[in-house]
Parts: C-alpha cells; structure tokens; sequence
C-alpha cells in the first residue's frame, strides 16, 4: 500500500514538472528589467515602474498602441531615470508574443540617421535615444534634453538593460 | 449644468449654449473681420526657443497676444479676450498631455492663457486646466490643484466620466468626462501639433479623444469617422469654440509619441474657432516639414487624415477644409 502510494505521488510530480516546463515554455519569462538606481555608474531610477497590457495600452501611448498590439505585444513596462542628477530619460520595455514582433517594430520604426549599436539581438541610437531588441523584447531608451554625453549614457543604460533580459 | 438629467437633456438636444450675450460677441467680432470665411491665425516667432531649446515665456505670451489680437482685431489683449470668453462662466482649457515629457502642450503657454483670461475678468476659481489625468497635467510642467478658490488643474481620473453614454456616429456610445459635460460651460482647446501613427495628424479635433473613457474605441479607419463623429456630439460641438494650437514643437514622424530625432520647432501658435479649418492648416504645415525632411506625404504613407473631410460633410458640418473658404492669416 506504501508502495503503491508513493509510486502515486511521484507521477504527480513528474506530471507537475512537465507540466509547469511546457507553461513556461509557452510563455515569457517574466523579469524585472530594470536596473536598480546606482546598478549603472550614474543612473538613478527616479519612478515606480507601470506596466500596461496590450488591452490598456492606449492610456501610455494612445495611438501608437495598434502598431504595438499588431505585433503581438503582451505587455510594456515603463520607468523613469535620470543620469547625473541631471538628464531625464524614460525607459520603455516592450514585451512581445515573439522575437518576429520585436524586430517588425524596430524596422519599421528606423529613420535614415540611425546610427547601428552593437547591442541585444540588433540595436540602433540617435542623439537622444537608443532601441535595441533581444529575442521578445525591445527596449526604447528617450532623453528629454540633449547634451554632449547624452548617447554615451544612454548606451550604458541600455547595456544594464540588455543584461537583465 | 449640474444634474445629470441636465446634461443627458442639453447633450442629446445640443442645447448647450453660453450666455447669449457671449456668444454674440464672439460671432460678431468673428463677422467682421472673416467676410465669411473661417478665420485662421498662424503666429509665429522664429526666436521662441532660446540656444538651449528652452521656450522664453515673455515671447510666448506676446506671441499669443498678437496670435488673439489679429484674430479679434482688438490690439488690447483683455479687450480681445472679453470677446472671446464669457468672463462669468467657467472655461476649461483641455490639454494634451498623452505624447509624455518633451511632445505635451506646454504649461507656458497655459499660464499666458490663464494670466490673460483672469485679466479679462475670469474669476481664478472658473478657470479649469485638465485633460485625462494627473500624469497627462503634470508632463506638460502643470501642477495638480484642486482648490476651488484658485485656478483649478486637475484630471478626469479625479472628475469621472458619465455612466450614461452619449451617441457618436453610427457605433456604440461615449462616456465622457464630467469636467466636460456638469464643470466647464465654455471649452478652449489647447493641443499641440504632431503625426499620429494612425490619424495621420493630431491637433485641434482629435484633441476630444482626451475627454472620453475609452478613446481606443474610436481609433479604427485612422481615426475616421470616428474624430468627426466625436466632434459631432452636441456637448462637445457646442463647448469647445475655440482652438489655441500650440505648434512651438511639434514631432513630424513617428508621433504621437515623443520621438526626439523627429522633433521640429515650427515656433508657432495656431488660433481659430473653426476647428476643421485649424486642422486642416495644421495638417498642411506637417506635410510642409516631412516634404523638407525627405518624407512621403501622409498620404503615401498610408495614412492621411481623412477625419478632417469627414468633419466638414454635409453630415457633421464642424467647420471648413476648403482652403478657399479659409481666411489664412500668417504673421
């Protein structure tokens, strides 16, 4: 009976594994991206982070929400930061269906003076901000004001980004 | 306009008015200088933005002065205001503030109107500056406030919205917010300029999305019919008579979104109470800027604001797009 028993209980658990592997399989893992204040030379988070789902979206980005729902986007997170005390600069992570989602927006989104950063699965900068995607994700990193350092801090904030992800 | 049977009764019979007095002062003043035209001001100052990007408040407020002054044709600014508001009703000044830091209606210019409009006789506590929410305020540079006794700025989050919905087009009803329907008696539209990824242009009509609980529900088509349908409900056509268009930036690509490699200072104000006519010069100020920029038209991109015919058909009757019928007035 004993026997019988524990023979029972370790199907369930194998059962139980399969079972949560497949789930995550199906699904993104779900990760804080966010680097903590300080976790960069001179970036601070300045805000809690606010995430959107694809059905809410439109209260962060009205309009531009289709484009990203079209991609099969599941949820964006949103984070403020400042570097130096100084530069304000708002982090948006993207999280897609699939890397396909990622890389449609990214493209499509590119103009004639981006500039190619080696970073995640492909990214690009301009003067004041940097995109990157990595498998479902892509990062958009904006600053407000632009000085001479202001692509350099950006980089290193998406490079603290890229390896939480 | 405080009970809810009030505003279901006005808003379905478009019986909205203000005080009829007000309301001949603005026609009248319009009449005389429009020779039946729609009256558009373009007021530009090539110097607004200072070498570190910054606006300079003394400019933007002459700026608005002279935009006003040409528009009503009354050089002194509170003369020219008194013609333009009923100084004893309570006027809301909506805002845009969704596109976030960098791309929002800017809190200068909102405190030019709101010094201008309590010079003409406006009582602070009858001055109400809002849009969807507090954020939507406060990445403008606004500060939340709710107290009745000064000059009020706050969002729907905190007034609501109708439980009961109004008709728009041939869909589903709105719900729109009680700042709009029970609070303000008169509505002066302050967006700012951009592209929209789906309306082609943003400006003075698809500024109402901003009034409704679920805007998203009227995005399909790019935004058309569902901007002029919005326009069309009675509340909304009747309350917001006047457009100051804040065109100091504005992002050409990309929008509505802050894009900052997309950024432009067309360093002007765009006035009016027409606003199809407002939107269509706006429209065709955008098309000037992604022509200089090696853009396609939005029409090759394959969204042009179709939303601005559509609110001047014989169905809606919002205003005029014919630029022919258009009093442009550039200085």
């Amino acid at each position: 009976m004993m026997f019988r028993s524990t023979r029972w209980m370790f199907r369930t658990a194998v059962l139980g594994m399969v079972a949560v592997a497949a789930l995550s399989g199906c699904k993104t893992k779900a990760i804080d991206p966010f680097p903590a204040s300080g976790a960069v030379a001179g970036w601070e988070k300045t805000g809690d982070t606010r995430t959107f789902d694809a059905k809410n979206l439109y209260q962060y980005i009205d309009g531009d929400a289709e484009q990203y729902i079209s991609a099969g986007v599941v949820t964006t997170s949103t984070a403020d930061y400042k570097y130096q005390g100084q530069l304000e600069v708002t982090v948006d992570v993207h999280t897609m269906k699939g890397a396909d989602g990622a890389r449609k927006i990214l493209e499509t989104g590119q103009s004639k003076d981006a500039k190619t950063i080696p970073l995640g699965d492909a990214g690009i900068a301009y003067t004041q901000s940097v995109i990157f995607r990595k498998g479902p994700y892509l990062v958009r990193i904006v600053a407000y004001t632009s000085t001479p350092e202001t692509q350099q801090a950006l980089v290193a904030l998406a490079h603290g980004l890229e390896a939480k992800l | 306009m405080n009970t809810r049977r009030e505003f279901l009764k006005t808003a379905a019979t478009g019986a909205l008015v203000l005080g009829s007095q007000s309301t001949l002062s603005l026609a009248a003043a319009l009449d005389q200088q429009t020779h039946g035209k729609s009256k558009v001001v373009v007021a530009r100052d090539p110097a607004l933005h200072d070498a570190q990007g910054q606006l300079d408040e003394k400019r933007v407020q002459a700026l608005l002065d002279r935009a006003i002054a040409h528009y009503t044709g009354r050089d002194k600014p509170v003369e020219a205001w008194k013609h333009i508001v009923p100084v004893d009703k309570v006027i809301g000044l909506k805002t845009n503030g969704l596109g976030g830091k960098g791309i929002s209606s800017h809190a200068v210019l909102v405190m030019a109107i709101v010094e201008r409009l309590q010079q003409a006789g406006v009582k602070p506590g009858n001055i109400i500056i809002w849009d969807r929410n507090a954020r939507d305020l406060q990445v403008c540079g606004l500060t939340i406030s709710t107290d009745e006794g000064r000059v009020r700025c706050y969002g729907s989050d905190v007034a609501g919205f109708e439980e009961t919905a109004v008709p728009c087009g041939k869909g589903a009803g709105v719900y729109l917010s009680k700042i709009l329907t029970r609070q303000c008696d008169m509505v002066i539209g302050v967006p700012i300029l951009k592209d929209h990824s789906g309306a082609g242009v943003t400006f003075a009509m698809k500024n109402m999305y901003g009034v409704l609980s679920r805007p998203q529900d009227l995005h399909s088509g790019g935004c058309n019919p569902g901007v002029a349908d919005l326009n069309a409900v009675p509340v909304i056509r009747e309350k917001v008579r006047f457009t100051i268009g804040d065109a100091m930036t504005s992002v050409y690509d990309g929008g509505p979104g802050f894009h900052p490699e997309r950024l432009w200072q067309p360093n002007a104000l765009i006035v009016g109470e027409d606003r199809v006519a407002i939107d269509h010069t706006a429209w065709q100020m955008l098309e000037r800027k992604r022509a200089e920029a090696g853009l396609p038209t939005l029409e090759a991109a394959g969204r042009p604001p179709r939303y601005i015919a559509t609110a001047a058909d014989a169905d809606h009757k919002l205003g005029v797009n014919n630029p022919e019928h258009i009093n442009l007035m550039e200085i």
